[in-house]
This record gives structure tokens, C-alpha cells and sequence, in this order.
């Protein structure tokens, strides 16, 4: 498969090869950047999905809605314990008042509310397993006979509208990279067809002195992959740039969803492979269009 | 003695024009010296590219070394063309290559290793007279340089059928024979040659070799029975 990059240099030199002297680097190096950036988004938000969906999706609240601040203090405990003996709950916090106050300060400030406005305790429980709903139904009842005021809202609940926002910017993402990957083929197509043009009296003599259309098509997938590789390097390098600028700026926000959103090391794997995938998507390219052309001589 | 190109009725159309070529018959043997004459248009250079493979014929039935080369498939056609040598009439020289390197091509795409192609374009040059240009490029070469060059590269991997077409039109009057000198030898190795010219005064430089003439893209002597050209004056009775 790779035989067209041991090319001896005299036959090279049949079809100039001129590094980064055409168009055509520069362009696989913006299709090569843009399509990197699109992969970097869509990998970033199936990390970020994934991480927030396992992480939500066995948790959930428990409130303990109560006026009185000593009753809802026992019903809070009682139910704390209760949990803590479930075998379907793995861990259980019960929220300190300063941190429930603390959640709610962006929206009612800071001056003392919570002796003014009876806030609900808060219990945060992590399930050993994502629960069904006649699970949390079970659980409801069992916790509403200790404290009449419990509910129970599984996090999975907050957060589904937004992942499924997040799905469907991943598949807009995913969509981007197989539309570059479509229009990089096509400028290949043209790039081949153009030094074909360029070349046709070359390729004519080499014809008529018996060189076959794998030999000279070798010729121009050499030529069409190197210019690949070259401007998808320049292409990953630039991009790369961009997503370490902009993963900083992310961690910097330090906040739920936005933090998830990262690269980890098979993303960055990914990523890097891309340039690699384009080449070989231009040399196959390049081999289908040179062949097919050769075809039509005789 | 066996036949290396047999024509039947072919004839050559170009889109949908009138014929080029039209019933053309005849018999070339391998080690024979052919001379293609006519005048211009008459079809010789639709003829020759019949002959090296660069066209298909619009009709009739082309056998090359026995084979059926009308519907030959495509794959096949390199390792024919391989053993056909041609000079073209426009030199084809590729023009970014020296001139060792376009005369070392046939051998290079014919997988010919490095070390072995070095001395026979070595003396290829010096034969044609162009040793102290190896490096020259086409562009740096007069006309008849370029059209040794092209002769050169024609000969140079030792074709069964060696194809001309206007060899000499582009050389002096001695450069002329030394490479007619060269084709005939050729000849004596078993090069059947095929010479198309309008010079006539190059025919008596051959003795033995036939003539074929085309005439608005007939043979003249439609039956193909090929004629010997006429004596020199000096030798006429």
C-alpha cells in the first residue's frame, strides 16, 4: 500500500514535486484544521456527556419540606438513616444549612433569609445503580412514612433537556467532520484532475513506453499524499493551538458541565490520527480519479 | 517466415469524420526494413500510432506478435508497447528531464535496476553524439539534438519493432544517415523498422528495404504486396 512512497527520485522527477508550492497543502491544511476543531467538539461534548450523564443519572435529591426548622431537622436524620440502610443507596450527604444557603445566595443574596424563608433540607444520595421508577416510587413511600413532607427527584430529571442539547450539537459536530471529509476528498479530486492537465504529455510518453496506470498513478498519489500529510500537520498544529487556548478558558469557568468539557488522552489520540486519516483519504482519492482518467486512454 | 504485424481491412475514423485510413492490408515480417512514404495527410502518422498502440482502429483486425491487438485488453498494452520503440514526429521529450534521463525512461518503466541502465545511456549518448549534453534539458537542446534524443530513447531498450516518423527531418544530411546507419544495424539484430518519411532520397539509403506508400490514407497497392524502392541513379541500368 505504501510502495508509491519508495518511488526512486528519477521517477519522482517525472511529476515535479513542489512542497507547499500549490494551492493544495494550504487548503487540506484548512480542511485538515477546521475538521480537527469540529472532531475536538464533538469529542469534547461525548466526554462531557458522558461524565455528567454517569454521574447524574445514579444520583438524586431528597427534600425534606417542613416549616418547622427542629422538626425537619429529626425528619431529615430519620431519613438520612433510613437511606443509609437501603441497599440500593450507596452513599448519603446530608447538606449542611450553610450549603444550602450558599446554593441559593445567587438568587436571594446574602443577607440571612433562612431564618425568614423555611428552606428544605437537602440530602444528596448516590445510588449503587441507575434506579427504575417504580424503584424511586418504592422509595418515595417508604421515605414519606418517616417524613410526610420527602420528596425524591432523581438528578437524571434536571439535566436531560440539556443532554440532549449537548447530543445534538455532538451529531451537528460529527456532521461537520463527514462534510470536510467529503469537501477534502472533492479538492483532491480537483487537485488531481488539475495536475493530470498539467501533466498530460508526461503521462502520454510514459503511456506510449509501456508505463502501466499503477506506475504513473503511484506518481500522483506520492505527490497528493505528501501534500496531505504536510498541510494536515499544518493543519493539527494550528487547531491544537486553539483547543489548549480554549480548554484553558474552560477550566478557568470551574463550573459543572462547562469543567467536564475536555479532551482526555484517546480524544487527543483521536485527533492526532486525523491528519493520517486524511492522507489516506486524498491518496485513495488521488487513485480513484488518476485510474479512472488513465482509463479513458487508450 | 512468421509475421509480426498483420493489418485486415482496417480502417482509422476520427470522431465522425470521414476515414483516415480505409482498407488497409498488408504484412510487415520481423527483421524487415520498411519505408512509409505519402504526402502530407495522407495518414502516415494515423498509421504509425495504429502501429505503437496509441490508437485503436475504427475497423478491422490488427495482429501484433501474433496477438489480436484490436481487443486486447487495456492491461495488456504496456508490455506490447514495451517492445515498440518510437520516434515521434513533435520528439515528445519530457521537458523537465536531462537528456540521459529521457533516454533511460524506457528502461526505467520497464523496471530496468539503476546500475544497468547507467552504461547503455552512456553510450546511447555518445552514439548519437550527444555525450558531453547528459545533463542538457530539452529546452537547451537544438532541434536536431532533441530529435537524437528522441531516437536514442526510442533504441535504447532494443524494441522488436522499432517505429520512425520523420526521423531525419529535424537533422543534417550526415547526421541523417549516421542514424539510418544506426536503425539498419538495429535492423541486422532483428529491429523490424518502420520509417516514415517524404524524403525519397532516403530510401536508396537502405538496399533491401520495402516501401509502403499512402495515398489520401490507402495503401497505394491496395493488395499489400510491398515493392522495393526504386535504384539509386547511380545504379540504374
Amino acid at each position: 500500500m505504501f510502495k508509491f512512497f519508495v518511488i526512486p527520485g528519477h521517477d519522482r522527477r517525472l511529476i515535479p514535486e513542489g512542497r507547499l508550492s500549490g494551492p493544495m497543502p494550504w487548503v487540506i491544511a484548512i480542511m485538515i484544521f477546521l475538521t480537527v476543531l469540529a472532531a475536538a467538539a464533538g469529542l469534547a461534548m461525548t466526554r462531557a456527556m458522558g461524565d455528567v450523564s454517569d454521574e447524574l443519572s445514579s444520583r438524586a435529591t431528597v427534600q425534606i419540606i417542613e416549616a418547622n426548622p427542629e422538626i425537619r431537622r429529626g425528619q431529615a436524620a430519620a431519613v438520612a438513616d433510613r437511606l443509609r440502610a437501603l441497599p440500593l443507596i450507596e452513599e448519603v450527604r446530608l447538606l449542611p444549612p450553610e450549603e444550602i444557603e450558599a446554593l441559593i445566595e445567587p438568587w436571594l443574596g446574602t443577607q440571612d433569609l433562612a431564618d425568614e424563608i423555611p428552606l428544605p433540607a437537602l440530602i444528596d444520595v448516590k445510588l449503587v445503580r441507575v434506579a427504575t421508577d417504580a424503584e424511586y416510587q418504592s422509595l418515595r413511600g417508604d421515605l414519606q412514612s418517616i417524613a410526610p413532607g420527602a420528596r425524591v427527584e432523581p438528578s437524571s430529571g434536571y439535566i436531560a433537556p440539556v443532554i440532549s442539547l449537548v447530543r445534538s450539537f455532538q451529531w451537528i459536530a460529527f456532521g461537520l467532520v463527514a462534510l470536510l471529509a467529503l469537501a477534502t476528498a472533492s479538492a483532491v479530486i480537483i487537485s488531481a484532475r488539475s495536475a493530470l492537465n498539467t501533466h498530460t504529455e508526461t503521462i502520454a510518453v510514459v503511456h506510449l513506453l509501456g508505463g502501466t496506470d499503477e506506475q504513473i498513478s503511484r506518481l500522483f498519489q506520492r505527490r497528493i499524499a505528501l501534500d496531505a500529510l504536510l498541510g494536515g500537520l499544518i493543519g493539527l498544529v494550528g487547531a491544537s493551538a486553539i483547543i489548549w487556548l480554549i480548554s484553558g478558558q474552560l477550566s478557568a469557568l470551574g463550573s459543572g458541565l462547562v469543567q467536564s468539557v475536555g479532551l482526555d488522552w484517546w480524544s487527543w489520540l483521536i485527533i492526532a490520527v486525523i491528519p493520517i486519516l486524511g492522507m489516506f483519504l486524498a491518496m485513495i482519492t488521488a487513485k480513484w480519479t488518476v485510474i479512472g482518467a488513465l482509463k479513458k486512454i487508450v | 517466415m512468421d509475421e509480426i504485424v498483420r493489418f485486415e481491412n482496417v480502417g482509422l475514423r476520427y470522431g465522425a469524420g470521414a476515414e483516415t485510413l480505409a482498407d488497409l492490408n498488408f504484412t510487415l515480417y520481423p527483421g524487415s526494413f520498411y519505408f512509409l512514404t505519402g504526402a502530407s495527410g495522407a495518414g502516415k502518422t494515423s498509421l504509425l500510432k495504429l502501429l505503437y498502440l496509441s490508437q485503436r482502429p475504427s475497423r478491422g483486425v490488427i495482429k501484433l506478435f501474433g496477438e489480436d491487438a484490436v481487443t486486447m485488453p487495456r492491461e495488456r498494452l504496456p508490455g506490447f508497447r514495451r517492445r515498440i520503440g518510437v520516434v515521434f514526429q513533435d520528439f515528445r521529450l519530457v521537458p523537465h528531464l536531462s537528456a540521459f534521463d529521457n533516454i533511460a525512461l524506457p528502461l526505467r518503466v520497464a523496471g530496468v535496476r539503476e546500475k544497468d541502465l547507467e552504461v547503455p545511456v552512456a553510450e546511447m549518448l555518445e552514439w548519437v553524439g550527444l555525450g558531453d549534453r547528459t545533463s542538457a534539458r530539452p529546452a537547451t537542446l537544438s532541434g536536431g539534438e532533441q530529435q537524437r534524443v528522441a531516437i536514442a530513447r526510442a533504441v535504447i531498450g532494443r524494441p522488436e519493432i522499432l517505429v520512425a516518423d520523420e526521423p531525419t527531418g529535424n537533422v543534417d544530411p550526415d547526421m541523417a544517415i549516421r542514424l539510418l546507419q544506426l536503425f539498419e544495424a538495429l535492423n541486422t539484430l532483428g529491429t523490424t523498422i518502420v520509417v516514415a518519411t517524404h524524403d525519397i532520397h532516403l530510401l536508396s539509403k537502405i538496399p533491401g528495404a520495402q516501401m509502403m506508400r499512402l495515398e489520401k490514407g490507402m495503401l497505394a497497392d491496395p493488395t499489400g504486396s510491398l515493392r522495393h524502392p526504386p535504384l539509386p541513379n547511380d545504379q540504374q541500368q
